[in-house]
């Protein structure tokens, strides 16, 4: 990977421990009903940070609070990441522009030069193992494959903090093990700063440095972990004894928190 | 992420070799066995049906031929009314996609105007043109800008609601994502909005294009001034119990209806069918 280390010309120097962005006794309601409940939060550069939760307790919620969709009821969020890239549960691509041209749209909104997102196109979908399918239309494409294309889309722009919801829940078990394998080695690559939403306590357990578990009604954190393995991951841990052990805590908290 | 490059298999299926002659033939064969059905059932009637003092009512196919399509000056005649026609259903097209692709990018940027003006855009689609005539002609007189408005009236509806339908299909983590990158409502609808909307754009257009050649025989009818169209020509032929040259008209009207509808097809099968399901040459309905 080391010929596609960092995208040149926008060298930043990462340093992990710069929050990239932190909720401070953040709460949301929509109308009557109480979402989020003084929820803290802080993603560092470098640390890629899982959310799990029973569906409904304010994941996407979260989510959409740290991008700025949406305004906090009350409490505080502090952003000092200079890109941010938002990958939704459904790969989202324009279906009348190629794998090429989704993937530089970002660039286009944002006033990049044409040679520089070509660039920056041809270097992220190497990255994602797409660079045979640069001239393919979504419509001729596997889920997986989607997916790599929607994740390239936020590479062009070299994001610090990186929002995942449940990116691989539509994907079939085998794309979801090698594209979490594959996200695994971006991360040790890039070192962005991630929030990754599941269901999976395995994928959870097996992509991030920390994991949260959320509760529900109204939404709040309830349980916190550390994942001790280095990156990048190798593939073979899911089948050591501590990992199942730490799965197994994980999911006995979020038995408990549904 | 070293190693083999990852090759899943794609979802498309395998597209079916195109060439030969073997499909088209079974696309073609059964149509024209019903044509060929047809023109007996023709010639059945007016030989069998009909008495011959009563059959100019139906004069046989050959002789529709021959004095319609065959006799230069008749053909002449047809034609020129055809260029008319088509012209006038061209510029009632042209003047229908302009304003009802307009309603609609208005229309679709705020859910208020789109309240205000959906329901005219339905009325216009109520309006009994018969009721119109005196007012049109009043207005615009009995010619040309008569017929073309008649156009517009009947070829509006299906252009403004196909167009809004398309404008409105993007999916909405689209639009998040554009929002996440501060893009105003210009970029969005030219990037995202418009794009999304050309599939429904060509079915309105090519809905569209059918009615305004019926715009435009019906505004003959009654706006008969100047160059004469094909309107103008059936209600002659039929004054003067030319059953033959009628016949010949009324089979050139029905052809420029078809050919008005396949050209839309066409330019939307181009344009958008390599992205589109519901344009790809894959379709296979059923
Ligand atoms: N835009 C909204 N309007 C009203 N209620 C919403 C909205 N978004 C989320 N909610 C409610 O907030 C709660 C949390 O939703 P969400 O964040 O989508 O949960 P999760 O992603 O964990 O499944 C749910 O009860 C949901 O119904
Ligand atoms: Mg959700």
């Amino acid at each position: 990977m080391s010929e596609n280390a960092g995208l040149s010309g926008q060298e930043r120097t990462r340093s992990t421990l710069d929050p990239v962005i932190s909720l401070t006794d953040v709460s949301k309601s929509f109308g009557s009903t109480h979402a989020l409940d003084r929820v803290q939060l802080t993603v560092q550069q470098g640390e890629f940070v899982s959310l799990v939760g029973p569906s409904g307790c304010g994941k996407s919620t979260v989510l959409q609070l740290c991008s700025g969709l949406i305004r906090p009821s009350s409490g505080a969020i502090e952003r000092s990441y200079e890109n941010i890239g938002y990958i939704f549960q459904e790969p989202t691509l324009m279906p009348w522009r190629t794998v090429e041209q989704n993937v530089r749209f970002l660039g286009e909104l944002e006033g990049m030069s044409r040679r520089e997102s070509r660039r920056r196109a041809a270097e992220v979908l190497a990255l994602v193992r797409l660079e045979e399918f640069d001239n393919h239309y979504p419509m001729a494409l596997s889920g997986g494959m989607k997916m790599r294309t929607s994740i390239a889309r936020s590479l062009l722009l070299d994001p610090d903090l990186f929002l995942f919801d449940e990116p691989f829940g539509a994907l079939d078990q085998i794309s979801r093990t090698r594209l979490n394998e594959e996200l695994t080695s971006l991360f040790a690559d890039r070192r962005f700063g991630a929030l990754f939403v599941t269901h999976s306590v395995d994928e959870a357990v097996y992509l991030s440095s920390r994991l949260l578990v959320m509760c529900k009604r109204p939404g709040r954190i309830a349980a916190e972990f550390e994942i001790p393995y280095e990156f990048p991951r190798i593939p073979s841990i899911r089948y050591e004894p501590e990992f199942a052990l730490l799965a197994g805590k994980v999911a006995a908290a979020l038995a408990e928190s549904s | 992420m070293s190693g083999a490059p990852a090759l899943e298999p794609t979802g498309a299926e395998e597209r079916p070799s195109k060439g030969g002659i073997g499909p088209f033939l079974r696309m073609a064969a059964p149509p024209t066995l019903v044509a060929l059905l047809i023109v007996l059932a023709w010639y059945g009637v007016t030989y069998f049906v009909l008495e011959p003092d009563r059959r100019f009512l139906l004069p046989p196919p050959h002789g529709v031929i021959l004095q319609g399509f065959l006799d230069g000056g008749v053909l002449t005649e047809i034609l020129g009314g055809l260029y008319q026609t088509a012209l006038v259903a061209v510029y009632g097209l042209a003047i229908a996609f302009a304003l009802g692709f307009s309603m609609a990018l208005v229309m679709s940027q705020a859910k208020w105007i789109e309240r205000s003006l959906y329901p005219w855009a339905v009325v216009s689609q109520t309006v009994p043109i018969l009721a119109l005539v005196p007012l049109l002609g009043f207005w615009f007189g009995f010619g040309l800008m008569s017929r073309v408005t008649v156009c517009v009236i009947i070829s509006l509806f299906p252009i403004v609601i196909n167009s809004l339908t398309g404008l409105q299909s993007v999916e909405p983590k689209l639009h998040d994502l554009l929002t996440l990158h501060d893009a105003g409502r210009w970029t969005r609808a030219l990037k995202l909005q418009i794009p999304a909307a050309l599939p429904h754009i060509f079915t309105g257009l090519r809905t569209s294009a059918g009615l305004s050649v019926i715009g435009a025989i019906v505004g003959d009818f009654f706006f008969g001034r100047g160059r004469p169209g094909i309107g103008i020509l059936l209600d002659r032929y039929s004054r003067r119990l030319r059953s033959e040259e009628l016949l010949a008209a009324v089979i050139v009207a029905c052809l420029l209806g078809v050919a008005a509808f396949w050209i839309f097809g066409v330019i939307g099968r181009r344009s958008v069918g390599h992205w589109d399901p519901s344009w790809s040459d894959k379709r296979q309905k059923r």
